[in-house]
């Protein structure tokens, strides 16, 4: 496969993930059930006239993918992917809320139009006159692998050699509380938060888009080489280790080669087992980093730890705020990423430093 | 007369989004579309709607739109003349 290097980042999260610095000032989360994100100032990006129907998802989407495009400096991409488990779910309330309250009367276009999945997608090709590929995964927690992998075809396909890949996802004020009724989101009120030491069911939930600019030539801004990414929709805990080995096997590599792993703990203790199984045994030797107590649980928060992983591969350092344990390494050359989401949609990224 | 073309004013701007207007930078006769406040088509199906759902007029013919969102002072005028609430 040819190689595909991440040349631009851009995060827009719950911490402040944009301008200088590698979370070395974090927001530790204790009392909220749902993160709020850290806002950008919109308006740097989208004019006030394009940006007055946008929902936060989208501004968020278009905001993280033009600083991915300044960063790699480029102004058009080949392609467009984009991944997002739940859409642009803001407008889809509000076009649901006006039906129920006038009675199925006086529909406005405007929520309909931005309540697609492809939303975002559409509106940072409408903003960059974008004519190239664009398509949207839908697939669940694996939705922003899905694009990657979607985007490293493409290049290897000599489709495109450029492509803007992100995960967006929009954290909607009825969405959350259903969600917290279905005892996915922890409840308002409980006192175990903490990701690692949680003892309840379900996860702090937020919202957050990161997209990256990949592509088939390495330049000065590269983070990192995107080697190989895998999906599993469902696997046994006891499965887990055995899937990791065969997806090093693949990329000629097996666990001593591993330098840090990124793993995807968001406090569900009904599920966190499965990151047990590769943190207390395979694993348990390496530098182990954990992202969701920054970022939230959201379909596509593995986006987010894509984003970490690269940065650690260019910065060759590991913020504190992210270990969980100890270990250091001389070199962080090779990472790989696991994340799953309630025991479905299991991935494995792997990027090295190049 | 003067209390709706203000109440169609803060409709205009909530229900549009117009971040960073407020009423008092309309002028009655600033055109809505186009050079005025750069209102497009989609803007004017949200229009469609309000007068529908705030004021009962159905507006059968879309081309009758042009004429009757001039401005905030032909507006006004027409919802005068046909309002049904």
């Amino acid at each position: 496969m040819k190689k595909c290097y991440i040349n631009g980042v851009g995060c827009v999260s719950a911490q402040k993930t944009f301008g200088e610095g590698f979370l070395d000032e974090v927001i530790v989360n204790k009392d909220n059930n749902v993160l709020e994100i850290s806002q950008p100032d919109y308006k740097e990006f989208i004019a006030p006239a394009a940006g007055r129907r946008m929902a936060k998802g989208v501004k968020n989407g278009i905001v993280a993918s033009a600083m991915a495009l300044k960063e790699a400096g480029l102004d058009q991409p080949d392609a467009i992917i984009t991944g997002t488990g739940m859409g642009c779910v803001v407008d889809s309330e509000k076009f649901l809320k006006a039906i129920l309250d006038n009675n199925e009367e006086f529909l406005t276009p405007t929520s309909f139009i931005q309540s697609t999945h492809n939303t975002v997608g559409g509106q940072i090709a409408l903003g960059l006159q974008c004519k190239a590929y664009n398509f949207t995964y839908v697939n669940g927690a694996v939705s922003f692998e899905s694009a990657l992998i979607d985007a490293q075809l493409q290049i290897d396909e000599g489709e495109a050699n450029a492509v803007l890949t992100g995960g967006v996802e929009e954290a909607g004020e009825a969405t959350m509380h259903f969600l917290e009724i279905k005892g996915n989101i922890k409840s308002k009120g409980q006192t175990d938060y903490d990701v690692l030491t949680s003892t309840s069911k379900g996860s702090v939930f937020s919202e957050g888009a990161v997209f990256f600019v990949l592509s088939g030539d390495k330049q000065q801004t590269t983070y990192a080489e995107l080697k190989d990414v895998a999906i599993y929709n469902v696997l046994d805990k006891d499965e887990v280790e055995g899937k990791l080995k065969d997806f090093l096997k693949h990329n000629n590599l097996d666990i001593s080669d591993i330098d840090a792993v990124v793993l995807g703990y968001n406090g569900d203790v009904d599920f966190d087992g499965y990151y047990n199984e590769l943190a207390k045994n395979t694993l348990s030797n390496i530098p182990q980093l954990y992202y969701k107590h920054l970022s939230g649980e959201f379909n596509t928060a593995s986006a987010f730890g894509l984003w970490l992983a690269s940065q650690v591969v260019k910065k060759q350092y590991i913020p504190s705020a992210v270990l969980i344990n100890s270990i250091e390494k001389k070199e962080y050359k090779n990472i790989v990423l696991y994340n799953q989401y309630k025991g479905k949609d299991h991935s494995f990224t792997l990027v090295s430093k190049c | 007369m003067e209390a709706l073309k203000q109440e169609l004013k803060e409709k205009i701007i909530t229900i549009l989004n117009l971040e960073d207007i407020q009423p008092a930078d309309i002028n009655d006769n600033d055109a809505l579309f186009g050079d005025g406040l750069g209102l497009d088509s989609i803007d004017a199906l949200e229009l469609i709607v309000m007068l529908d759902k705030d004021y009962g007029i159905k507006l059968s013919d879309p081309k009758e739109g042009r004429a009757i969102f001039q401005s905030i002072e032909t507006m006004a005028a027409y919802i005068t003349e046909n309002r049904t609430k």
